[in-house]
């Protein structure tokens, strides 16, 4: 069985946890200006806009930090995983994890690719893997 | 022409509890018993009180606190947000209310069971089934501790210019070197070496050893805040408040400012920094000690670029235990900071920076004019200038 920690959606954020449980990363595109912000939030600091859709993310993107969590641990993650930061080509970042990847193999500007994982107890969450980049 | 808070007020009292892993009574008593203790060193009575300003965090209502004192007359009660980046923003306040004569006597105080109670790191998520909302677009990858949200950060600051593990772990060797000359340090008498840093286990790896992340405390620190020229008729030199400031920046997070274009600096710290300088008409080489919050070593590297003390891409190279220690250019934490005295969200930071205008400190530094404090770091801030009358 694998699980994870579920997000407490509010009223902000719910489209981006439903869009990953449809298996797409959705990102916030204000209607008045036309950029993309993450996180979500309702009023757009550009244009203050509180209009918007969304696009879904290609998932490609590099790596602009990464970290091994050691101590806790937790029961939600089994022996070494990867945080990384990820920033997507659309223009914004996000938090996730790195998969399929050995820990030591990862750099600062690597290449990845991202996709929803659905986990048994019903979480949906993004992970990213390594790419060859284009 | 000088700014209107730079002078009017000044930290004229100073009090604490034992510092702990237990102290064995609720955070209630530990308040009052600390904001008696600075009256006290003060020499000024409760009843001579009409201001009280705490961190959104404490438990403990200001009625209650002003019940269990004996303050007949309020006239001020504010409190600041975001943990320890308040600790010098209670003061900020105070001054404020003095300087206007909103109130002419204000206790800032922080007590809790931050160890034997309600924990902030690992302890608080373990069994949890949900999380917070502020933790939605980190929690559920593995972020869940203090540690994970400053290591996802410092770990780029550490890629853009060079520094490693080792440069982190001297800030703790000078803050266990001050800690052991202090009889109120949870860690009097252990200093530890590298070699001792380097060796202790990873907690979040590059980044973060054991070493590198603040012990948990209980206890409690009180501060008194009147004019300073009340302050010059008590019973200590006057710590006075030559600047104070609070900041926050673009795209802010409790502790995960992630997405901002760059991640490498603290510019909150910046925006405090420009306001320290100009209110108080002063330059880092100004300054002879400081408390720069230590809850995490990787941030006291970068806000000594905020602040000014040395380039951006530099602290790794100013940095070194000689020149960060007593003797050195710049000691800082002389009362062993919150890695090795104790964690009460930076306000002890702010006690020591007091008797270092005093001249009370276990670790005098000569000659002290002025002295900087800081709060904590990663998450909106604030700092403090304190000069003698």
């Amino acid at each position: 069985m694998s699980y994870r920690l579920g997000p407490t959606t509010t009223p902000d954020t719910k489209f981006f946890w439903d869009g990953l449980k449809e298996g797409r990363i959705l990102v916030q595109r204000c209607k008045g200006c036309a950029r993309l912000r993450h996180p979500p939030r309702p009023m757009c600091p550009h244009c203050n806009s509180l209009e918007w859709d969304t696009i879904a993310a290609s998932g490609r993107g590099t790596v602009h930090s990464f970290v091994l969590p050691r101590h806790p641990q937790w029961p939600w993650f089994e022996g070494t995983y990867v945080v990384a930061l990820v920033d997507l080509e659309e223009g914004v970042r996000l938090v996730t994890n790195l998969v399929d990847v050995d820990p030591a193999e990862v750099t600062i500007g690597m290449p990845v690719e991202g996709r929803v994982e659905h986990f048994d107890d019903g979480v949906s969450l993004h992970q990213f893997r390594p790419r060859s980049p284009r | 022409m000088s700014h209107p808070l730079r002078g009017r007020a000044a930290i004229a009292g100073i009090g604490q509890t034992e510092f702990s892993k237990e102290s064995g009574r609720s955070e209630l008593q530990l308040a009052c018993e600390a904001a008696k203790a600075a009256l006290d060193d003060a020499g000024l009575s409760p009843r001579d009180v009409d201001g009280l300003v705490t961190f959104t965090m404490d438990s403990s209502e200001e009625a209650e606190v002003a019940r269990n004192l004996g303050i007949p007359r309020l006239t001020l009660f504010s409190r600041i947000p975001y943990g320890g980046g308040g600790a010098c923003a209670v003061v900020h306040q105070a001054a404020m209310a003095v300087a206007t004569g909103a109130a002419e006597v204000v206790v800032c105080w922080r007590a809790f069971n931050e160890r034997s109670g309600m924990r902030f790191g690992g302890a608080a998520m373990a069994g949890a089934t949900t999380l917070p909302p502020f933790l939605d677009m980190v929690g559920p990858y593995g972020l869940l501790t203090p540690a994970s949200w400053v290591a996802l950060q410092a770990r780029r600051y550490m890629h853009e210019y060079g520094v490693t593990n080792e440069h982190f772990g001297r800030i703790s060797v000078v803050d266990r070197k001050h800690a052991a000359n202090n009889p109120a340090a949870w860690f009097h008498g252990r200093p530890i070496t590298i070699e001792d840093h380097q060796a202790s286990r990873w907690i979040v790896e590059p980044v973060l050893r054991l070493l590198d992340c603040c012990q948990e405390s209980d206890g409690g620190v009180a501060l008194v805040v009147t004019s300073t020229e009340r302050a010059r008729d008590l019973r200590h030199v006057p710590a006075v408040v030559l600047a104070a400031a609070q900041g926050c920046a673009d795209d802010a997070e409790l502790m995960t400012s992630y997405y901002r274009p760059e991640i490498s600096g603290l510019p909150e710290m910046g925006i405090v920094a420009e306001q320290l300088w100009r209110q108080s008409g002063l330059r880092p080489a100004d300054v002879q000690t400081a408390f720069l919050y230590d809850h995490f070593t990787p941030f006291v590297l970068v806000q000594l670029e905020e602040l000014g003390f040395c380039k951006r891409g530099e602290a790794k190279d100013f940095a070194t235990v000689e020149r960060l220690s007593i003797g050195g250019e710049l000691p800082i934490n002389t009362s062993g900071g919150l890695l090795g005295e104790a964690y009460i969200h930076g306000m002890n930071g702010i006690a020591e920076c007091v008797r270092q205008i005093r001249g009370t400190s276990c670790n005098q530094v000569d000659g002290v004019e002025h002295v900087l404090a800081t709060a904590g770091t990663g998450c909106p801030t604030s700092g403090l200038i304190l000069g003698r009358a």
